[in-house]
């Protein structure tokens, strides 16, 4: 029975580097426009990151934004868009029947190192904490703030699942939808990383921190020249509801999810797997009864590391052979790595194609990586179909997680 | 510090905390809690804030003393006078 009923998607509200609501994120995706830049970080030298620049104080007072955390107030911009985008009232939502699923790779990390660094100023003398650190560090912050911030009485969590999350926030919202557990799911990832240094720190010690003299060429997913990962922040929420509710109240309908699927690799700390990597995509192709000649846009995880862009490409490689009516692109090489809130904001950016059939580019994809030749890059300029169907979004994480939506145009 | 400036230092925490208030018409005799959005988390601010700030501890159970302003100023006039 829970497979029959169909879950639509039906507002989208976020704030990524290089756009703060669907249409100017998706005009800057098909213009080729980078959303990164350099960003002063501390105890480091300056880095290329994607950092977003949304009003703030649309939806949330000046006392909760200082109350809060950034995922949360991004958490919060982002809710309350797609509710609106949604076209419904924020201030009439069925406060018991909506829900709030947000994914994150990590949460904490900046209040954490904001009061020690805090401390630091005081001889680190804890009676200078603050008591605002617990409730800002509870792994489900971000959510929590959304709820306060609506009224909302139903259920709300963040789920954890490090660079799968984005995928896993909105997979999440249709289970619970499915289980009839919530009527409204407002659910997607967010992540506030770009504001820590430790996040830099890491992956530089790993040699997977990206460089570039010009730091809106630094994330180059599958270039030759990619020396690793461009941080970024962002916050994505899809307002996803089932067909028949959406059909009831004459929503318009973005797109509707008709398979999902995310598995574990079972194998290692940080190096993906192109083998569950390929079950997870076969594994979303069967629950939504598709083929992979069926996908028209491929959307990629590739973060410019060079050995996580090798794998997916084999990994997808292995799924759809040499496809060439498969178009492929990225993403990340316009806003960099936003964390958590990847997966969403990538689903996101493709979801226009179903009206305006254009698949959006991959930039700076200069000289392609003879290991990640794929036929149906997308590079540099958009590429205009006859009409667009279905996109396939990969989305994995460290740990060995690994997560594929499948989101089809909506037909009746 | 003089009363005036103990007066204008706490009007400044406060607007730092609860920065959609209007502080400008508080009524100095009534608590400061009935006027304006203060929970007791935003207490606990001004408590921290008069630590850092001015090196001044507020014990538990000397809370009550923050009320109003009248009372507030009244209190941390013997520990803040010589600042």
């Amino acid at each position: 029975m829970i497979d029959k009923i169909r879950i639509v998607i039906t507002g989208v509200g976020l704030t990524a580097p290089n756009g703060d609501d669907l249409v100017s994120y998706r005009k800057a995706l098909l213009d080729g426009k980078s959303g990164v830049s350099s960003h002063e970080v501390r105890y480091m030298p300056p880095v290329p990151a994607g950092l977003c620049d949304f009003d703030q104080f649309r939806h949330q007072s000046k006392k909760a934004g200082r109350r809060g955390t950034r995922a949360g107030a991004m958490s919060i911009y982002s809710a309350n868009e797609a509710v609106v985008d949604a076209g419904l009232a924020i201030g009439n939502l069925i406060r018991d029947r909506t829900g709030v699923f947000i994914g994150i790779t990590e949460h904490g990390n900046v209040e954490t190192e904001n009061e020690i660094y805090n401390l630091s100023q005081y001889d680190f003398d804890v009676k200078y904490w603050s008591h605002h650190h617990n409730p800002r560090t509870v792994a489900n912050n971000p959510a929590g703030e959304v709820t306060l911030n609506m009224n909302i009485t139903g259920p709300h969590l963040c789920l954890g699942a490090a660079c799968a999350a984005g995928n896993i926030g909105l997979i999440y919202g249709a289970q619970m939808l499915k289980l009839g557990e919530v009527d409204l799911a407002l659910a997607g990832g967010v992540s506030e990383s770009a504001r820590t240094f430790g996040i830099y720190a890491s992956f530089q010690a790993q040699n997977a921190l990206a460089r570039h003299k010009d730091p809106t060429k630094a994330s180059r997913p599958f270039d030759r020249e990619r020396n690793g990962i461009v941080v970024a922040e962002g916050g994505c929420i899809f307002a996803m509801e089932r067909l028949e509710d959406a059909k009831a109240r004459g929503a318009k309908i973005y797109g509707e999810l008709v398979g999902y699927a995310y598995n574990s690799d079972a194998a290692d700390f940080v190096l993906p797997n192109a083998t569950r990597q390929s079950e997870c995509m076969r594994m979303a192709l069967l629950r939504a009864k598709m083929l992979p000649e069926q996908i028209d846009i491929l959307n990629t995880h590739g973060t410019g590391t060079m050995q996580g862009d090798e794998h997916e490409c084999e990994a997808i490689r292995r799924v759809f052979g040499t496809m060439t009516n498969t178009n492929v692109n990225n993403t990340k090489s316009f806003i960099g790595h936003a964390m958590g809130a990847a997966g969403a904001l990538e689903i996101a950016g493709n979801l226009p194609s179903f009206q305006d059939k254009t698949v959006h580019p991959t930039i700076n994809l200069d000289n392609i990586d003879p290991e990640c030749n794929l036929p149906g890059f997308v590079i540099k300029k958009p590429r205009k179909l006859d009409r667009v169907e279905s996109i396939m979004s990969n989305s994995f994480g460290m740990l060995g997680i690994n997560s594929v939506v499948i989101i089809k145009r909506f037909e009746q | 510090m003089t009363r005036e400036s103990i007066k204008a230092a706490i009007i400044e925490i406060i607007n730092e905390i609860v920065p959609d208030e209007d502080l400008s018409d508080l009524d100095h005799q009534k608590p400061l809690r009935d006027q304006i959005d203060l929970d007791s988390m935003d207490f606990l601010d001004i408590v921290m804030e008069l630590r850092k700030k001015y090196r001044i501890e507020v014990p538990e159970e000397d809370y009550d003393e923050l009320s109003t302003m009248n009372s507030t100023i009244d209190y941390l006039l013997p520990k803040m006078e010589s600042l």
